[in-house]
């Protein structure tokens, strides 16, 4: 492969010396793709992770003269019953400045927010394992205190779940895509490569060498552009990965977990210049074989 | 060197027709045999039809109608994989040469060893021995393009005879050197046919097939062979 011997002058031949840049641009694309879809998953597996086994109470401000006072009653209602249900580990309720402090990113922290009649939320933490029938206590939480609500994560989660497999599955079809666009490349270098060494291909043919003797001299040339390209398709991507990362790192604040790759995505990403390379090289053979079964 | 004992065919043309695409038959009911060991002419006018015939040989084509009978056997039942080992068996000088002007005149014989698989060291030992005797020991190095016609010819020639063929097919090959180099090489076939190799040279010199005399001739008028003697 590496300074195997070659009959054919391939490496001089103009037909393929724009192949290392498209494979490139196929591995630059393909690590992009392939980044995002791992990081979304990543993302949305530390927010499964992080609510699984949580739910939230929200309690509505009652109105009034006394608005505050009957508020912190429906807050001490609604954790009373909560505290009741069997698989719960613990309840907590958040109190007004706690709420004030997680609204503080949207809303700001001016004395008007302060008045604002805000709910109040209760954290509470279930045993992941029990199964507790959280439609029936959202059912009963409304009837016994008004303006209380149980958010159990599940709907909005699934979403972005089907959300991040959604994305999965646009990456691999990215992917697919582009080692269709190389493979398709690939045909044609190779076939005109083939037409540009025709008659050197048949001298060979004509002496005995088997179809796979040429094929391997194609396939080798493939394999070697395409590492080459992958590989510069690559130092391309991370530094451009690195900025996304780092421009992904300043955005969160708060708001999104932490977003990273994680160890398989490293892996998959590093192993797309010598996957870009094995499918060059596999096609080119293929090619060459398809090609020479016409021959006599 | 496996030669087949002398006086069996080594190949055998029943009725073989030939035609390019939609053309007219270039070979017509061609029927022949050639015994092992023997050193024939291919004799015949330009455009009777000797290149298609060496090409139907050499398993360069495959003809039309007929059958064609090599080494026992029968082309047209032969699984394509299996030809390789059959070309294996054939040492051909193109007409044009055909040398790989990439190539050094060493790498150039040594293609049909490369082909085997043999190793590096046997062919670095071998190649040399018979460039030297077919008097290029000087050249092993040089590129085509900076041989003369006569050096070249005598490239191709050892990249034909370097896999010790059963099988010689020679096209036109005293064409493009003087008379002096062109008895040179009758002598060269002549040796290798001592020694077992079955030899076809096509050729339109009548005077070098008259000082050959001794040989019999194959003669090819229009596609058909009129005389085999």
């Amino acid at each position: 492969m590496f300074g195997r011997h070659s009959d054919l002058p391939l490496a001089g031949d103009a037909t393929s010396r724009f192949l290392p840049w498209l494979v490139a641009l196929m591995v630059f694309l393909a690590a992009m793709a392939v980044s995002g879809a791992f990081a979304v998953n990543e993302v949305m597996s530390r927010w499964d992770h992080d609510v699984t086994g949580t739910v939230t109470v929200q309690v509505l401000p009652a109105g009034g003269e006394r608005a505050e006072a009957a508020t912190d009653e429906r807050v001490r209602q609604a954790v009373d019953l909560i505290r009741a249900v069997p698989g719960v580990l613990a309840v907590k309720a958040l109190d007004k400045a706690r709420t004030l402090a997680l609204l503080e990113p949207w809303l700001g922290g001016t004395d008007v927010v302060r008045d604002l009649p805000l709910p109040r939320l209760i954290d509470v933490t279930v045993d992941p394992d029990a199964r507790i029938d959280l439609a029936e206590v959202a059912d009963r939480l409304s009837h016994a205190v008004p303006g209380a609500a149980l958010d159990d994560h599940r709907v909005w989660l699934s979403r972005l779940i089907n959300l991040s497999r959604t994305m999965e599955w646009l990456a691999i079809v990215v992917v697919g895509l582009i080692g269709l666009v190389t493979s398709a490349t690939v045909v044609y270098a190779t076939r005109t490569g083939m037409a540009v060494h025709h008659d050197i291909i048949e001298v060979l043919h004509l002496i005995g060498a088997h179809d796979d003797y040429i094929a391997r001299q194609f396939a080798d040339r493939a394999f070697v552009l395409g590492l080459g390209g992958g590989l510069f398709g690559l130092a391309m991507a991370v530094p451009a990965l690195s900025a996304l990362g780092w421009a992904a790192r300043r955005l969160e604040g708060g708001f999104l977990p932490s977003i990273g790759l994680p160890l398989a995505g490293y892996v998959v990403i590093g192993l797309l210049p010598l996957l870009a390379a094995g499918l060059a090289m596999l096609t080119a053979r293929l090619t060459v074989h398809g090609a020479l079964a016409r021959m006599p | 060197m496996r030669h087949r004992p002398r006086g069996e065919n080594i190949i055998r043309f029943d009725s073989v027709g030939l035609r390019y695409g939609l053309g007219p038959e270039v070979l017509r009911d061609v029927t022949f045999a050639l015994p092992s060991g023997s050193f024939h002419f291919l004799t015949g006018p330009s455009g009777a039809g000797k290149s298609s015939l060496l090409r139907l040989m050499y398993l360069g084509l495959r003809p039309t109608r007929g059958r064609v009978v090599l080494f026992d056997r029968d082309i047209a039942s032969t699984r394509r994989y299996e030809l390789p080992a059959l070309r294996r068996r054939i040492g051909v000088v193109f007409q044009e040469f055909r040398l790989l002007d990439h190539l050094t005149a060493l790498d150039n014989v040594a293609l049909p060893l490369r082909v085997r698989g043999v190793r590096e060291s046997e062919i670095r030992k071998h190649v040399p021995e018979l460039l030297s005797w077919v008097g290029l020991a000087d050249q092993l190095g040089a590129k085509p393009s900076t041989l003369s016609g006569g050096q070249k010819q005598r490239v191709a020639i050892a990249r034909a005879v370097i896999g010790r063929p059963d099988l010689l097919l020679a096209d036109e090959p005293t064409g493009n050197v003087d008379d002096h180099i062109a008895m040179r090489l009758m002598y060269l076939f002549e040796e290798l046919n001592k020694l077992g190799t079955t030899i076809v040279v096509a050729t339109h010199n009548e005077s070098l097939v008259s000082r050959f005399a001794h040989n019999p001739r194959l003669h090819l008028e229009h596609g058909q062979v009129t005389r085999v003697n």
